[in-house]
């Protein structure tokens, strides 16, 4: 699994009260593998550059900010803290490791159909390609409010299976699928170019998929 | 408001006819197992519709200001000051998860305002029993080709428009039922 932490050195962080609180490998925004606008016509580069720059980033200063607070709450021994942070740990949490497999499951050379290992599975999966990208599209258009459409890894089935999260909530923590695609369907996901035509954005995202990254999650899981 | 009104309220619409009808169609054919896999498909769109309907009058282009009256007397007692209320309102809605709508609504039990969050579509009074006066809807949709990502900015402008007679009017009604 990609590392998320890029091992910075330790930094110190000055509170109000006067306390100092070490931060160890903060969690940092990946950048992009190409450029705002690579992902034209599918995705607008203004929706790409809100989307990393401030959707994600946001998800990010906050799950940095509440390991911190949970860290502390912990030294304190105060559980009640601890507990209330969760729900804030989650879904900030979730939306960075959502969001950094996203930016790597897209590419601007991507599309087409998926070969070898993986487009055996599907085939035995779903009986054909055709089929699974149906499927797929029906969930993840589906979800109610804000969510994820995923194909992922069942690791006791050794199989592949459709999946739909709501809210940042990540795949494997949430159903222990391993996630190998996702559909991002958050408004802000496609709203400023779709707007209500959330299947439309749907139906083009498949142009963008990068089947070798979708491969590589999937061989590295399929061979575990 | 066009997107808004046009097509995601006439969608959430359309879909609550159809399940209606289906609902009505499987409960005649004694068929147990669909009615009850429709609930919650009549939950979010029947939820939209509630939702939306009130929203549509809770704004108005002649709204902002303050509340008068019985309304503004029940903020200062359950809030302190209208200044507190809106604070405490605009903090709930933003910090909203996903999609949801921000809520003011009147708890019959203990005769008392109360601020609410309510994910998706899920409809106020049928969620926590309190009575909807004003919502604020923060989905994405709601503000996004204008705002972007900043919810904060749209919370805080949407006081300008809020229709305080029609909220005084719903307190009103249930206030004296």
């Amino acid at each position: 699994m990609l590392s998320l932490r890029l091992g910075l050195p330790t930094l110190f962080r000055t509170f109000a009260n006067g306390g100092c609180v070490t931060l160890r490998n903060k969690h940092t925004l990946p950048d992009l593998p190409y450029d705002y606008n690579a992902l034209e016509p599918v995705i607008s580069a203004e929706i790409m550059q809100l989307h990393h720059q401030k959707h994600h980033q946001t998800y990010l200063n906050v799950l940095n900010e509440t390991e911190m607070k949970l860290a502390e709450a912990k030294d304190k021994g105060d559980l009640v803290t601890e507990i209330a942070l969760t729900p804030i740990l989650k879904f900030n949490g979730g939306g960075h490791l959502n969001h950094s497999i996203f930016w790597q499951n897209l590419s601007p050379n991507g599309g087409g159909e998926p070969t070898g290992a993986l487009a055996e599975q599907i085939k035995m999966d779903f009986g054909s390609f055709e089929n699974f990208k149906t499927k797929m599209a029906a969930t993840t258009v589906a979800i109610q409010g804000s969510g994820w459409g995923w194909l992922g890894y069942n690791k006791t089935t050794k199989s592949l299976n459709i999946a739909a999260c709501g809210n940042q909530d990540p795949l494997e923590p949430t159903t222990g699928l391993v996630p190998l695609l996702g559909i991002d369907v958050w408004e802000h996901a496609y709203y400023l170019q779709y707007k209500n035509v959330r299947a439309d954005y749907v139906k083009n995202i498949w142009k963008i998929v990068n089947w070798k990254d979708v491969s590589q999650r999937f061989e590295k899981v399929n061979s575990a | 408001m066009q997107l808004h009104h046009q097509k995601h309220h006439q969608t959430y619409l359309n879909v609550l006819n159809e399940t209606e009808m289906k609902l009505a169609e499987a409960k005649d054919k004694g068929d147990l197992v669909t009615e009850i896999a429709l609930t919650p498909i009549l939950k979010f769109n029947g939820g939209g519709h509630l939702n939306h309907s009130i929203f549509w009058q809770n704004l108005s282009p002649n709204g902002g200001g303050e509340p008068t009256g019985a309304l503004a007397e029940q903020i200062k007692m359950d809030f302190g000051s209208f200044e507190n209320f809106k604070t405490k309102m605009a903090a709930t809605t933003v910090a909203i998860q996903g999609s949801g709508w921000g809520w003011l609504g009147y708890n019959k039990t203990t005769k008392s305002l109360n601020i609410a969050a309510c994910g998706n579509q899920d409809p106020l009074e049928p969620t926590t029993g309190l009575v909807p006066l004003l919502g604020i809807d923060v989905w994405e949709h709601a503000y996004y080709l204008q705002y972007k990502n900043v919810r904060a900015d749209y919370v805080k402008n949407i006081w300008k428009i809020v229709n305080w007679k029609d909220v005084s009017q719903r307190f009103e009604k249930v206030n004296s039922a």
